[in-house]
């Protein structure tokens, strides 16, 4: 059973159409991750799910039951927001106490709900407190539970996370992930932040200028992105991209760099068949597909990997690892690596690329090849 | 506070000690100058209206008092002849009164509605209504003399304290809407979808969530109407006459009618009477109107 279906789902102000064909499904209990930049829509639709927008054509059901003029109220639905959205005059358990109060829910049933949901999120203390009075980690725990006193069909997250320290937001963020973990609501999560997107979601849908372009498990929209943006999207540092030409001869075959001396990056076998000799090509390769060369590491990895060489023009160490702003025939390129491996800058290096993981895609269209 | 978080910069304090003193000297000078400018009305009809009337025809209007009497206030508030009715102001200042508060209450009632309205909900036209309702706050009041003589008579409310309550309730609801909603403007959207998606309506949203937000507004909107209703002659003239006027268009006798000897110490009394209750306001509820207008619905 889907939980959450969108169909052709369309919306307009005035003649600018922010969203288009928007096609949608959540099984229940999935993580759903609305993910782009500003202004790709999602938080539209997200409003729209939740009923506080509406819906200029297309259908969207909530356990199966058509709701595109149901009030917000009638959807069963429980919303967080990027504010926080607390009323400022109620005090913590009167926030949480107010949607049961409007649903008239028993006053003995909403202490008891209270004193679990409290637990859970550990704000026994906080009760009695106005949100004005809490630090953002708190307010951010206490619109969660105000979510959480009601038993949604639909948890719904805008942006929850991006009024938060970096390290808080971390901690938030396992946080969430295991309170779904706990409750097994279906949730859609909206975020800019594709790291959020990539640990929390069971599914990510990435949209750009109100289109959906991929919808997909986070380890195929990583490694299969669709097309140039979401390749682009995804990942941190960006995904490289080259302009190349596909090469095939009876001897060999492979990808040629443009401005690059002439070599031969060979595909691995079967995948790219339906390429034909001289089509241009988007070559894209993730920062850490890049390895130093050494001796026989092509031979244990199957002859899957291609050398290329590597000129660095300036590194920033992170640490953990080393990022490399550097040039692959004369094109821009970022390649990360081990600290330890990691070349002075004004150096030439040879580097191998695990041709299993590239991408490639057709430079007209953008889409995956 | 915000006045205690860094020093002001006291541009009286810097340079010579000379220079200070003489820059200090200049600025209280000229401080305690208006002050007594601007406060010497008050003053001198302060002290006329303990002062005997022929100790006023001797000596002139300003001048110190010798014989005080407080008898003139008593005589100004229950039996002063004005206009040919001699209750003393008392009557005009019941008038007044029941005037004022009825359409204070509804007129600021009103206007936090509307303003909750016309900020949190959009519907058609919503802008348009808007623009209508505050093109009210620029409307001169002489334009709307004929259309609400027109209705008044209509409805049978001429010369009744009850037209005036109509009269000044619409007249307000512009003021108090384009202050509601402005104020209501910066409470964040956010609030209302998280109600809404809670379960709440319309009322229960303003009800729970805006009217315990709304007391610095509400003030506002109080002080504002009751101080601009309680002072206005205009409207009161018009459409009142005899003992149906409101207090600022009673003692407008006191200008003309050319017969008689003139009471300058009941009339100073009476015309305290009748600004007594805005300067109360004012100086009561100056402060939290300042607060009011200038701080935002939620920090």
């Amino acid at each position: 059973m889907s939980s959450l279906l969108i169909k052709n789902l369309r919306k307009s102000y005035g003649s600018v159409e922010v969203l288009k064909d928007i096609n949608l499904e959540a099984k229940s209990g999935e993580f759903v991750a609305l993910v782009g930049p500003s202004g790709c829509g999602k938080s539209t639709l997200l409003s729209i799910i939740a009923g506080l927008e509406s819906v200029t054509s297309g259908e969207v059901l909530i356990e199966d039951k058509l709701v595109n003029n149901e009030a917000p109220k009638d959807r069963d639905i429980a919303m967080v927001f990027q504010s926080y959205a607390l009323y400022p005059t109620m005090t913590v358990r009167q926030n949480m106490t107010f949607g049961m109060e409007c649903r008239n829910i028993d006053k003995a049933t909403q202490d008891d709900t209270i004193t679990r949901v409290a637990a859970l999120l550990q704000i026994e203390p906080l009760l009695n407190r106005k949100p004005g009075q809490l630090s953002g980690g708190q307010r951010q725990r206490v619109a969660m539970g105000r979510a959480l006193v009601r038993d949604p069909k639909l948890f719904l997250f805008d942006e929850p996370l991006s009024n938060l320290d970096a390290k808080l937001r971390v901690e938030m963020r396992s946080e969430i992930k295991k309170l779904h973990q706990n409750v097994g609501r279906t949730t859609v999560y909206v975020t800019h932040d594709q790291i959020e997107a990539m640990t929390l979601a069971t599914r990510i849908a990435v949209m750009h200028q109100g289109v959906l372009q991929q919808y997909a498990a986070p380890k195929e929209i990583y490694e299969n992105p669709a097309n140039v943006f979401v390749a682009g999207f995804m990942g941190s540092p960006n995904m490289n991209f080259f302009s190349a030409r596909f090469v095939s001869s009876d001897a060999e075959s492979g990808i040629a760099l443009e401005g690059g001396d002439g070599a031969l990056l060979p595909l691995p076998d079967g995948q790219y068949d339906h390429l034909t000799d001289g089509q241009p090509v988007i070559f894209g390769v993730r920062p850490e597909h890049f390895n130093p060369a050494h001796e026989g590491r092509a031979a244990r990895k199957g002859n899957t990997s291609a050398v290329v060489s590597v000129a660095i023009e300036m590194d920033e160490p992170t640490g953990s690892e080393t990022i490399l702003m550097c040039k692959i025939a004369q094109q821009e390129a970022i390649v990360v690596c081990e600290p330890d491996e990691a070349p002075e800058p004004g150096t030439t290096m040879a580097f191998e690329i695990d041709m299993s993981k590239i991408s490639l895609f057709d430079p007209s269209t953008e889409e995956r090849l | 506070m915000a006045e205690t978080t860094h020093q002001a910069f006291d541009p009286l304090a810097t340079g010579s000690h000379a220079r200070q003193l003489r820059a200090k000297f200049t600025v209280y000078a000229l401080l305690v100058f208006f002050a007594l400018l601007y406060l010497s009305p008050l003053v001198i009809i302060f002290m006329n209206s303990f002062r005997p009337l022929e100790e006023i025809v001797r000596e002139g209007f300003i001048s110190a008092p010798n014989a005080l009497s407080a008898q003139y206030w008593v005589e100004a508030w229950s039996s002063f002849c004005i206009g040919g009715n001699c209750e003393g102001v008392s009557r005009y200042f019941s008038n007044t009164l029941i005037m004022t508060i009825p359409a204070t209450i509804l007129s600021t009632a009103f206007g936090v509605v509307n303003g909750y309205a016309l900020s949190k909900w959009r519907f058609k036209y919503d802008t348009w209504v808007f623009g209508l309702i505050t093109l009210g706050v620029f409307l001169p009041a002489q334009m709307t003399l004929l259309p609400w003589a027109f209705v008044l008579g209509k409805i049978g409310l001429s010369n009744t304290i009850g037209g005036l309550v109509l009269v000044h309730t619409v007249q307000g609801i512009s003021f108090t809407t384009l202050f509601c909603r402005n104020y209501f403007v910066a409470v964040p959207d956010d609030l209302i979808k998280a109600a809404r998606i809670d379960g709440a309506g319309f009322w229960r949203i303003f009800r729970r969530i805006m009217l315990p937000l709304s007391p610095p507004i509400l003030i506002v909107c109080v002080i504002w109407q009751f101080t601009g209703i309680w002072n206005e002659f205009l409207f009161g003239t018009v459409f009142t006459s005899g003992s149906n006027q409101p207090i600022t268009s009673a003692i407008v006798a006191f200008s003309g009618s050319g017969t008689g000897e003139r009471h300058y110490n009941v009339e100073a009394a009476s015309v305290i009477f009748a600004a007594l209750p805005p300067l109360c306001v004012y100086v009561l509820g100056g402060k939290y109107f300042v607060r009011g207008l200038t701080s935002g619905a939620v920090k």
